[in-house]
């Protein structure tokens, strides 16, 4: 790692005027410490947000489940709440990385580096979730704007996601075989507004697929999906799958996700 | 008689309470007063010339002691790294061994060859000086592929190897074979990749240099599974320093697998720098450098044509190999896809003829040598795939097919027509065990359950051989080996009747602490925890071919066996001397000696004691209890055995499951069954990985690493593995002492071969290593 | 530099680290706790696992300083009043380990996996030591270990 300096505020206001033009805010650091690590990245400063207690919690109220950006994929996997509201929810987060991972990742810091391969996109794009920040409030599809993109500007943090409570939804994924990230994960949610499939994985962000929304939005069958295809084009190709494969999985996870949903 | 801990018990490891607790002494936890460290610069590109290279701005940087490049090393007269194995081509020319210089001098031939080496007070201040060296690289075209790179017109990457061709090597009867299969009524052809692969010990590499102005000594630690012969490499032909003024030591080593056997420029590179700036140096490999630079195993591409007649016989095999080398030859590597290789081709049948041809090359890639199993596990993936392929041309059961075609029990010795002289064995029986204990016969019921759920299921066996314990020194020096390799070893008692075992042998993982205590104790009737085995240090043990081909028991334990002997020829006349008899009538087992016909005895223990203090002793006898033995083995050890695997396969997403996995495995006479079984699950865990998970990719283009972490190089997870079930058979080595046979390799060797029969017999089409989920769902559904 | 202060094994301990120092290298550098191991650089190998507050924690993913009054156990400190865990003396009986060099993470991860799963089944133990590689023991007897100790440890 390049040397740089530390911060560790205890509130977000703090933390957002701290934060310099070449620093960066340090949530679980799985990702961050990493790419740091291998001098992929350099930084001034990093602001480390783990002593803001209002970045954590879960809170469900009516029809809406609230996650603190600073909470961890256990947290949000051993939740209750979570459990009782989304469960898809709480089992994409048990399978995000692996348990050391799980102890230290936080759905803040997942979101804001918008890994193509992340799962927690494709929950807040499906589920129709809001990104709340210090300044304002994000849908998730305009907040996933493309490959490592979010919407956040350069002092601006993620303070918490709401996710309105779904009929029902469901998760599945096929991970690449090394990394254990999703090669192609499909969030599928059956909300009032209708039916969302949400692809993770497969293209270089995140993204809805409309042809087996409306599918499902008229038979919420596993059936109803195996058999609709994805275009290859856009998706990602590398040593692990091809794009076509990962078409073809897109089409298999998302009647996966169907099942889970129940 | 019995001995508690003695040969044949399943003795908890002496070794794993410092593993357990955090006390284990890995070279990464050493340190030295006033250490510096070191930092590679590396190689960005596949192949370029280096046209010069700056240090100004980097000597310069904060904590920098020095910065050297390949021109200082040949300044101070150190040579290049060598291969110590000579194969000849079938012109009679000798292998080409292109210069290998620690750090490169002119050009860089894969990513990750070494440039320059910076030391600095912290790691952190050696890689930002290293930035800020400046390289006037000019690119060059490179070929990874093997096929490619011989092929006409390959870019060039070594001057003495025109066309990139190594050796073009034969072995077997080509006129004999050729006359069998015009005799065929049927061939079997097929064509194989054997995948390239990653070792990955856990612990990754790791250099220490020390260098003690007042005597001239340097001390090299290091991550080595032999280091004398890393001694004599860098004595002898790098002129680093004479062997008397040169330590090695390998202290606790975090596995090996092959990858640690070879003499790498890091370690040379950190001993030699040690020296110039008079301070110890500590250089450690991050696990990105070990994928560029730890030597990769197998890389071969293979044609192969078996010749039966009417009956399922087996007549002829013919088989032409294309071997990658990598961008430089490393220690051992010429002997991998050779003497390892094709010796081993007529696997456990009876094959009147048999014919070889393997032609090696360079390419821009890490350089590759021995991986657990090394050459016999290529050997075995061509000879079992082809039995399989075969039986099913001959609308054949293949373990009908294989049980027809075994060596009988009574032929041995059996001389194959590959140079091999088979000591014992019994295939047969092995092959049946391993079928009862997965059920053969109800695999018809099972794959129909299977398919009710729409699963594919498949079942595959290999029925494998190696030649291990090596070896005899007469023998492999007549094939072109540069060194002997017998071991060596030292049984001393301690006048209070304690004992230090020194080996040659050494331990990084194979409980040597234990198993060779246990053939003290059992042949010395010494308790096990008074028993200390000692490795791994050039100054304290007398010599030692060190750990590889699953020889440490084989050759290293027969050393001990013959010290032992030199120890109760000794212990026989104090014996006969204080008991008042004639040596003729002592009698001796489990370290009590007795007067034959009385009730007089001795412990060895008092013996020992006699011999330190001798006080009543015979006058002609030397005092002490200390024994020295070398042992050259008579032959290889060739342990074998069927393993047979059974997977069921999700059509929709290719995506292989390892339902069950049985191995009958024959190693001769155990010391330690737990140990064994130890050794046989941790081999066919790296089978799996081979067949379905691993593979190293290069960029064909560019010749950058693709599969460079953890991220990319997918290792076997304890998710990705079944429980094994575990058995042996038992015709004992006739060649060694102790009727042992090598356990180590013999999982790494069966596995692939058995694991890709079963995915095979399920999805109905051949496909190539690492199964990956793509590839099966493209055979699925390929039509 | 900066002054990071927490309670390792038991003991606490303060030094002056630098920012950019990992948790893994205050614990073997600074304290010369080394049975702590660095077998990768993304993350995965998991030979470097330590409880951070009681959970299992990648030791080279976290930064010294954001285990800032934390309470960390390493391996060193798994045995009590000179009395192996359960879990070191399963790792021990059923040669759970070969060369020893993943053991003390994976001993670290498996303590942890127990604590959430006390009764786990062998499917259950092999899902939840994803984070820990081994290339020696193919994890036959590492299960086999976890599942000897879960039991012992009263699941």
């Amino acid at each position: 790692m390049y040397s740089f300096d530390y911060e560790r505020p205890s509130g977000v206001n703090e933390a957002a005027s701290a934060l310099g033009e070449d620093d960066k805010f340090l949530a679980g650091g799985q990702t961050l410490l990493p790419t740091l690590k291998l001098r992929l990245s350099q930084v001034d400063k990093l602001v480390d947000l783990g002593a803001i207690g209002e970045l954590k919690g879960i809170a469900k109220s009516g029809s809406e489940l609230t996650i603190g950006a600073m909470t961890t994929h256990v947290t949000v996997a051993n939740s209750g709440d979570v459990k009782s509201a989304i469960p898809a929810l709480g089992s994409l987060a048990a399978h995000i990385g692996d348990a050391q991972v799980r102890n230290r990742g936080t759905i803040g810091g997942s979101i804001a580096n918008n890994d193509p391969a992340a799962d927690y996109p494709a929950a807040l794009v499906a589920l129709g979730a809001t990104v709340h920040t210090n300044k304002r409030s994000i849908s998730a599809e305009d907040f996933f704007v493309d490959l490592f993109e979010t919407a956040l500007e350069d002092d601006e943090l993620v303070t918490k996601v709401s996710f309105p409570i779904p009929e029902k939804a469901g998760y599945a994924k096929f991970p690449n075989p090394a990394s254990r990230f999703a090669l192609v994960g499909v969030f599928v949610a059956k909300t009032a507004s209708g039916v969302r499939v949400a692809v993770t994985g497969a293209g270089p962000s995140v993204f809805r697929q409309s042809d087996m929304e409306a599918a499902l939005g008229s038979n919420f069958a596993a059936d109803a999906v195996s058999g609709i295809k994805t275009d290859a084009s856009g998706l990602n190709s590398d040593i692990h799958a091809s794009a076509d494969y990962r078409s073809h999985l897109i089409s298999v996870m998302a009647a996966r996700a169907v099942t889970a949903a129940g | 008689m019995s001995v508690e801990n003695g040969i044949g018990a399943p003795v908890r490891r002496k070794e794993d309470q410092r593993f357990i607790t955090g006390n284990g002494h890995y070279l990464d936890d050493m340190n030295k007063v006033g250490q510096a460290y070191g930092y590679f610069l590396r190689s960005p590109h596949a192949f370029a010339k280096i046209k010069g290279i700056d240090l100004n701005a980097a000597k310069a940087a904060p904590g920098v002691v020095d910065i050297f490049t390949g021109q200082d090393m040949v300044a101070d007269g150190i040579g290049g790294l060598i291969c110590g194995w000579g194969i000849t081509s079938k012109d009679g020319t000798p292998h080409k061994a292109p210069p290998h210089n620690s750090l490169a001098v002119d050009a860089v031939r894969h990513v990750g060859d070494q440039v320059a080496f910076v030391v600095a007070e912290t790691l952190q201040q050696a890689k930002d000086a290293a930035e800020l060296i400046e390289v006037d690289y000019e690119p060059l075209t490179p070929v990874t592929n093997i096929a490619k790179a011989l092929a006409p017109g390959a870019p060039q990457i070594h001057e003495e190897a025109p066309g990139n061709l190594c050796f073009d090597w034969e072995l077997g009867d080509k006129a004999a074979t050729d006359t069998a299969f015009a005799k065929a009524a049927h061939v079997t052809k097929l064509d194989l990749v054997n995948n390239r692969l990653s070792p990955n010990p856990m612990e990754p590499r790791a250099a220490l240099g020390d260098y003690d102005a007042g005597t001239g000594e340097l001390t090299l630690y290091t991550t080595s599974q032999n280091p004398h012969v890393a001694r004599l490499i860098m004595s002898a032909f790098l002129a680093i320093a004479p062997e008397n003024k040169l330590r090695v030591v390998a202290p606790d080593v975090g596995g090996g697998f092959g990858s640690k056997i070879f003499v790498y420029a890091e370690e040379t590179t950190t001993i030699w720098a040690a020296k110039k700036v008079n301070r110890p140096v500590k250089w450690t490999s991050d696990r990105s450098e070990a994928f560029l630079t730890d030597a990769h195993g197998r890389d071969h591409v293979t044609h192969a044509e078996l010749a039966t007649d009417a009956d399922g016989k087996i007549l002829g095999f013919k088989v032409s190999t294309k071997a990658n080398m990598g961008a430089y030859l490393s220690t051992f590597a010429s002997a991998v896809p050779t003497y390892l290789y094709g010796t081993l081709l007529s696997g456990q049948y009876k094959i009147p003829s048999i014919y070889c041809e393997v032609q090696a090359g360079f390419t821009n890639t890490t350089a590759v040598d021995a991986y657990r199993g090394a050459g016999r596990p290529e050997a075995t993936y061509v000879v079992e795939r082809i039995m399989d392929t075969a039986a099913r041309d001959l609308n054949m059961d293949p373990t009908e097919f294989r049980l027809k075609n075994f060596i009988p029990s009574d032929a041995y010795p059996y001389e194959t027509p590959v140079i091999m002289t088979y000591d014992a064995g019994d295939y047969a029986t092995a092959m049946n065990m391993a079928k009862d204990m997965i059920d053969y016969s109800g695999f018809t019921a099972r794959k129909a359950k299977s398919e009710a759920n729409g699963k594919l299921r498949g079942i595959g066996s290999a029925a494998y051989i190696e030649a291990c314990g090596i070896a005899p020194s007469a023998a492999v020096g007549s094939l072109g080996a540069g060194v002997g390799l017998w071991e060596s070893a030292e049984v001393r008692f301690n006048p209070t009747g304690s004992v230090t075992v020194f080996t040659g042998s050494h331990s990084h993982g194979q409980g040597h602490e234990t198993t060779f205590a246990q053939i003290i104790s059992d042949k010395l009737g010494v308790d096990i925890n008074s028993v200390e085995v000692v490795h791994g240090d050039t100054d304290k043990v007398p010599f030692g071919m060190g750990t590889y081909g699953s020889r440490s028991l084989a050759v290293g334990g027969s050393a001990i066996v013959k010290a032992v002997d030199k120890i109760v020829e000794k212990s026989k006349k104090i014996a006969a001397h204080l008991m008042e008899a004639s040596v003729e009538d002592i009698e001796h087992e489990h370290g009590v000696f007795s007067v034959a016909g009385t009730d007089k005895k001795l412990t060895m223990g008092e013996i020992a004691f006699a011999a330190y203090v001798p006080h009543n002793y015979p006058a002609d006898l030397e005092p002490g209890m200390a024994e020295n033995a070398f042992y050259d083995p008579l032959n290889f050890t060739f342990p074998a055995g069927t393993h047979i695997a059974e997977v069921e396969i999700d059509p929709a997403t290719g995506v292989v499951e390892i339902v069950d996995w049985a191995a009958a495995d024959d190693f001769g006479n155990i010391i330690n069954p737990m140990i064994v079984e130890g050794q046989v699950h941790g081999g066919v865990a790296q089978g799996i990985g081979q067949a379905l998970l691993e593979g190293v990719q290069y960029d064909e283009e560019s010749g950058q690493l693709l599969t460079g972490s953890y991220m990319d190089y997918c290792m076997p997870r304890a998710d990705n593995l079944p429980s094994f079930r575990i058995a042996t058979t038992n015709t004992p080595c006739p060649s060694n002492p102790l009727g042992v046979k090598g356990c180590g390799e013999a999982g790494a060797i069966a596995a692939p071969a058995a694991l890709m029969n079963a995915i095979v017999n399920a999805i109905g089409r051949d496909i190539d290593m690492p199964a990956t989920p793509e590839k099966v769902w493209r055979a699925i559904n390929t039509h | 530099m900066t002054t990071v202060s927490m309670t390792v094994n038991g003991k606490k301990v303060s030094a002056d680290v630098a920012p950019n120092t990992l948790l893994v290298q205050f614990i073997r550098e600074n304290l010369r706790l080394t049975g702590t191991h660095v077998g990768c650089d993304t993350s995965q190998c998991g030979a470097c696992t330590v409880h951070v507050n009681g959970d299992s924690v990648k030791s080279c993913t976290m930064l010294a300083l954001q285990a800032e009054g934390a309470e960390v156990k390493t391996i060193e400190g798994l045995a009590a009043n000179g009395e192996l865990h359960p879990m070191q003396a399963a790792f021990k009986e059923n040669h759970g380990l070969q060369c020893g060099f993943c053991t003390p993470g994976m001993i670290m991860s498996a303590v942890d996996l127990v604590k959430r799963n006390p009764n786990p089944s062998e499917e259950t133990i092999r899902t939840e030591l994803e984070g820990n590689i081994c290339r020696c023991t193919g994890y036959h007897n590492i299960v086999k270990s976890v599942k000897s100790a879960a039991e012992n440890m009263g699941g």
